[in-house]
């Protein structure tokens, strides 16, 4: 079937998408946009998260067609919304918090951080830091430059998000 | 609304998706093998890992009579539609039913709590879906509907067997009708850690106080979770329990509960599951788990009742 939907505020068209296909193998495989990993297809690790009408949700559990005709933000839709030349705020404040290792949980930490983000005024508390990454799994870091680089984000001055 | 095509597994499907409830309620008629999908945070992971391949799916996402919930007049119940969200239960139902937002606050993660539908939870009716102890405390019934009509399935009658329910294959969950609280409910589920875990087992409780002058000398209701091949109620504890408040008027005098009825209530909530070994748990530690599950919840709900009727909490 034919699949159209607003992808990083760009109308995108996919053909011959299966009925049973994930909307995480349709940003991938059909629309060029490798940016959200595939890492567990069962909704257990995050690194696949978008924002759905700007509800972040695992890409890998929802089907093709449930995303038709609606927004999806990826990772590689934030930076876009800083200008081509540089990165967003959040992905630069995980670089300078050392908060990338391997990288395959970043992209999916960093479209649920953005919208945790979006989503405060000023610093989170690091529960409600802890809440919002839960299903975001990361198996290098041990997670205290993540939250170090949420920290950071938040803290920058100037609209950071 | 019908699309058909091969897909990378070179088997047809077909995407239905319907904008109303009539439409859903048609094409799952004309599709008895239709699998539903609402948040597919169950459906998807079976058909990513090739464990179903069903002929048709049938989209419920685009149905706005299923994603509401009102408090109908009167006589106390909500109807919550089956697409509602464990993120909505958790940011819009805490005061109507705290226990549900309970335990939808401890469904898998944001991301799953955003898609996952407490309809969804019904359709899997795995017997460690953690609406259904809340549910069957609360004494909930499922509307189900089909071109034939629909009907009212109490909770406690909707569980068959292991991911069996008791929906005929023409018909939908439309919403699951819940008693508003009244009075203190607990949810309270054993797991490795907090977030995104499947129950070892939980347990679920709501105390409705006596109604003085009207005849109602108030009740209990439990909920097992995952200790069980269906979601199982605690009859003997709720009834003992009930007994004791009853008898010994403590409804009215919100005094302590003493330890040998909070120690029988949780003997008794232990003896009615039907726990077995798995990867999870054995079925003893279940067993023991549980009990200690139903002294707490109870040590809670009896705290916040003593607490509302403004009685000294250091007794
Ligand atoms: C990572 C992860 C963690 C999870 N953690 C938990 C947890 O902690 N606790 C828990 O209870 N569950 C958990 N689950 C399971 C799942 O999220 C829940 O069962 C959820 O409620 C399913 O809802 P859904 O809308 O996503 O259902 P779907 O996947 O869309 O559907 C589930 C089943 O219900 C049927 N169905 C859906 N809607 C209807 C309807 N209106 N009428 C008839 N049939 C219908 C479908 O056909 C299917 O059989 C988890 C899942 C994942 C992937
Ligand atoms: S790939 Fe989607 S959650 Fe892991
Ligand atoms: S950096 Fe490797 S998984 Fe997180």
């Amino acid at each position: 079937m034919r699949v159209t939907m607003t992808v990083n505020g760009e109308t995108m068209t996919a053909d011959n998408v299966w009925e049973g296909e994930s909307l995480l193998f349709v940003l991938r495989e059909r629309l060029a946009l490798p940016g959200s990993k595939n890492a567990c297809e069962q909704g257990e690790c995050g690194s696949c998260t978008v924002l759905l009408d700007d509800v972040p949700v695992c890409a890998c559990l929802v089907a093709a067609g449930q995303a038709a005709g609606r927004q999806v933000l990826t990772v590689e839709g934030l930076r876009a919304l800083a200008g081509q030349e540089q990165l967003h705020p959040v992905q630069q404040a995980f670089i300078d918090a050392g908060a990338v290792q391997c990288g395959f949980c970043t992209p999916g930490l960093i479209v649920q951080a953005y919208h945790l983000l979006r989503h405060s005024r000023g610093v989170p508390a690091d529960p409600d830091i802890r809440e919002a990454l839960a299903g975001n799994l990361c198996r290098c870091t041990g997670y205290e430059k993540i939250l170090d680089a949420v920290r950071l984000a938040a803290g920058r001055p100037g609209d950071a998000v | 609304m019908t699309r058909l095509s091969l897909g990378k597994h070179g088997k047809a499907m077909e995407f239905l998706q319907p904008t109303t409830l009539a439409e859903a309620i048609e094409a799952k008629a004309a599709h008895p093998g239709a699998v539903p999908i609402a948040g597919g945070t169950d459906v998807m992971v079976e058909i990513n890992f090739d464990m179903r391949r069903p002929g048709a799916l049938l989209d419920l996402t685009r149905v706005p009579e299923l994603t509401c919930w009102e408090q109908a007049s009167g006589d106390g119940v909500v109807r919550l539609g089956a697409g509602v969200t464990y993120a909505r239960l958790i940011a819009e139902l805490g005061g109507l039913l705290p226990g549900l937002a309970m335990a939808a606050r401890t469904v898998g993660s944001p991301q799953i709590r955003n898609r996952g539908t407490i309809g969804g939870n019904l359709g899997a009716a795995s017997p460690a879906g953690d609406c259904h102890p809340v549910l069957l405390a609360a004494g909930a019934a499922v509307q189900a509907a089909s071109v034939r009509g629909t009907r009212l399935i109490p909770v406690a009658e909707f569980f068959l067997a292991p991911k069996r329910n008791a929906l005929h294959s023409d018909e939908l969950i439309t919403s699951v009708l819940v008693p508003r609280a009244r009075g203190p409910q607990q949810f309270a589920k054993i797991g490795t850690r907090n977030a995104m875990v499947i129950a070892v087992c939980a347990f679920a409780l709501e105390l409705r106080p006596a109604r003085v002058g009207s005849g109602d000398e108030g009740s209990v209701g439990t909920g097992i979770g995952s200790a069980g091949p269906t979601p199982l109620r605690a009859p003997a504890a709720e009834e003992f329990l009930a007994g004791v408040l009853a008898d010994a008027g403590l409804w009215e005098s919100a005094g302590p509960l003493p330890d040998p009825v909070l120690r029988r209530f949780a003997e008794l909530a232990a003896a009615a599951a039907r726990p077995i070994d798995d990867v999870r748990g054995t079925a003893a530690y279940r067993r023991h788990a549980l009990a200690v599950l139903a002294r707490r919840t109870l040590a809670w709900a009896w705290d916040s009742y003593r607490a509302g009727r403004g009685a000294s909490r250091c007794g």
